[in-house]
């Protein structure tokens, strides 16, 4: 069932980079770029237990903002979006779980494919939490025009 | 606000060639989220930019972070939008695009509030900028982002001042991928350790079993112990010794001895704090780094050197039962002495400043002259003993090359070696008359007619040693580029273990086949 408008989607689709902010327990929110993947309804990206501190956030506090702010990562398309998520760790199979995403990550990295054959160097760079974005709300932009009020779709509302 | 930018700002592009002659490593593939690395780690605060699971108690800056400064206001004015960040009524983050205006100079950063969004004058707001350089082929690079927080004041006309008391920067050129690895290791193994912590059952990441022993025993540095055997075994057999069985037998206790020497130095390494405080470990140095990636527990790499040296005992007193001799016992006991010796306390030898002489007496005489002793039932030769020396010296070299990137690490672990010790001039120096010393040894070798003609084949391998020069001079204070070098310079010791076998070779074929005997030995 699907929870984003369709160009929202195509956005994250064809975005390298978003911008996940999280909640620090202090209170403070912290904004880390994430290469967003679309996986049905859903919002995935992936972290590596050596960049761990996002997931502590997130496992303290589910609920995150989603961004995809720069045009030049998104194909030279226009439009912005921020998207309010609830936000979920995955962490039983670090090992193999996020593997499901390597051709949506290869996509738009394919560097990664490199290195991902010389894993046993970097063992733990592939030792990756998936974190699982819900959307609830969206602010979008069709013209990247953020100094203009956002067309705002609630996500139970796109899935009636 | 600097005119010209876009909306975020294009740098000139470089080549990904250019950029990993600059970095002198292959951080051109990246994770989803960079390995972020900050200043602040070089001033001794955890590492790699972002708060470590479970370390930072609850209000402390996360790792990384710093006050901020003129420099990270000047990082963030490269932008001219940045996304904006608060926490809203509903407990929810917001993060949106707005156009800002940086003024190091006063140091303070300005925006308007967004369009259908409230933020509460007084809030705590992050203001990040991010950049990425799309690849014509796909993928990215110049990654690097900055982040200042601070509280926003509230202006006429729905504008807002910061004054950022905080910053975090990340730049992937700031750091090779391999040292930002190495820096995020301690929070991957906490993040581990947390995780066992919540449920109860010990997680840790995955290997199979076949590269997990493959890395941990450093198997593909058993080539220097497969030359100085089999050397040993064909200067037997010129001589007219030979047997298969014991032959093979005799490479495989001294490749388990090997092997053990390898797991057992990382065990004692790490409990004595060298592999943890080297900073730049390479594929060639500063041990295997299964327990630094906590594939394995120190019990259980600790049970992978015993049984190693086990077997090696076994094979050892079977070779002994066979071919027993005075000989063969004092060498095998001189080989278990300077394995077990070489990082163990009290003896440490490398600790010592002794690595070298331990390692080059291991690897060359007590190698080749176990091997030949096990052969001739015995008697030593000094032609097995001329020839152990090549081998030798470049083994040692091996070591010896491999200890300069591990320099620093190993001196802050109280390991004194040769390179910790002297000067970079003494260290190129040495180096240069080990090389030199080895190649005579043959030259002087054959010319006394102790060595086979066909032994200075080994000359051939001279441009290798010029090559680990060369490399020494050029790279000696940058590790990922040195690893080139420290690659050749194990070539150099193959290639003159291999050159010197081929010429026995040549010799025993001549001896058995052709009769060439005047011209060849």
């Amino acid at each position: 069932m699907p929870s984003l408008p369709y160009p929202v989607a195509r956005l994250i689709d064809t975005a390298l980079v978003g911008e996940l902010t999280v909640v620090a327990e202090d209170g403070r929110p912290i904004t880390y770029p994430m290469i967003p993947m679309l996986w049905g309804d859903r919002i995935f990206m992936t972290s590596s237990v050596l960049d761990s501190a996002k997931l502590a956030h997130v496992k303290h506090n589910p609920r995150v903002s989603f961004s995809v702010s720069d045009p030049d990562a998104a194909g030279n398309t226009p439009g912005r979006v921020t998207i309010q998520c609830d936000a979920r760790v995955a962490e039983d199979d670090l090992n193999g779980g996020w593997e499901r995403l390597f051709h949506n990550w290869a996509s738009k990295d394919p560097a990664i494919i490199g290195l991902f054959k010389a894993r046993l160097g970097f063992p733990l760079l592939f030792e990756r939490a998936l974190i699982e974005l819900t959307p609830r709300k969206t602010w979008f932009w069709p013209d990247g025009r953020t100094d203009r009020a956002p067309q705002v779709t609630i996500a139970a509302e796109v899935a009636r | 606000m600097s005119p010209g930018f876009g909306l975020r700002r294009r740098t000139a592009v470089k080549p990904a060639a250019a950029r990993l002659t600059e970095s002198a490593e292959p951080n051109a593939a990246a994770p989803t989220e960079p390995i972020e690395v900050t200043p602040g780690d070089a001033a001794g605060e955890a590492p790699a930019g972002e708060a470590p699971a479970g370390e930072a108690p609850a209000g402390e800056a996360p790792a990384g972070e710093a006050p901020a400064g003129e420099a990270g206001l000047v990082r963030l004015s490269e932008y001219r939008r940045a996304v904006l960040s608060w926490v809203a009524e509903d407990a929810y983050p917001v993060n949106v695009d707005v156009e800002i205006d940086v003024k190091p100079g006063e140091g303070v950063v300005r925006f308007s509030e967004p369009p259908g969004f409230k933020v509460a004058p007084g809030s705590i707001v992050g203001i990040t900028g991010s950049h990425v350089h799309p690849l014509p082929d796909g993928g990215f690079d110049e990654r690097r982002h900055v982040t200042v927080w601070g509280v926003a004041t509230a202006r006429p006309r729905g504008r807002f001042v910061v004054k950022p008391d905080r910053v975090w920067t990340w730049d992937e050129r700031d750091l090779p991928l391999p040292a930002a690895y190495e820096r995020s290791l301690p929070r991957a193994r906490r993040y581990f350790e947390t995780l066992s912590a919540e449920r109860g059952v010990q997680v840790r990441p995955r290997l199979s079993t076949g590269l997990l022993l493959f890395r941990a025993t450093r198997a593909p540095f058993l080539s220097a112990t497969f030359v100085p055997v089999l050397l040993g075994l064909a200067v037997a057999a010129r001589t007219g010794f030979f047997d298969v069985l014991t032959a093979v037998i005799t490479l495989l206790a001294a490749s388990a001895v090997h092997l053990g020497l390898n797991v057992a130095n990382d065990v004692f390494d790490t409990l004595l704090g060298a592999d943890d405080a080297n900073p730049t470990p390479t594929k060639f140095s500063g041990g295997s780094r299964v327990l630094q990636n906590a594939l394995v527990t120190i019990r259980e790499m600790s049970m992978l050197a015993v049984g190693c040296y086990a077997v090696a005992a076994a094979l050892g007193l079977l070779l002994i039962l066979l071919r027993g001799s005075p000989a063969l016992v004092v060498i095998s006991a001189l080989g278990f002495f300077i394995s077990v010796a070489y990082t163990m306390p009290p003896f440490k030898l490398v600790y010592r400043g002794l690595g070298e002489i331990a390692t080059a007496i291991g690897f060359g005489p007590a190698m080749l002259l176990g091997a030949y002793t096990v052969q001739s039932r015995g008697s030593i030769s000094l032609e097995a003993f001329l020839a152990s020396l090549p081998p030798a010296l470049l083994v040692a070299m091996i070591l010896y090359v491999n200890e300069i990137p591990d320099r620093t690490g190993d001196a802050q672990a109280g390991k004194r070696t040769l390179p910790v010790r002297w000067s970079r001039q003494t260290v190129i120096r040495v180096f240069d008359m080990a090389a030199a010393a080895s190649f005579a040894t043959v030259v002087a070798g054959v010319a006394a007619g102790l060595l086979p003609l066909p032994g200075l084949l080994v000359l051939v391998a001279i441009p290798l040693a010029v090559r680990v020069h060369a490399g020494l001079v050029r790279f000696y204070d940058n590790p990922y580029a040195l690893m080139e070098t420290m690659a050749t310079n194990i070539r150099l010791h193959l290639s003159v273990g291999v050159l010197l076998l081929v010429g026995y070779m040549l010799t025993i074929a001549d001896q058995a086949f052709l009769g060439f005997r005047p011209f060849l030995w």
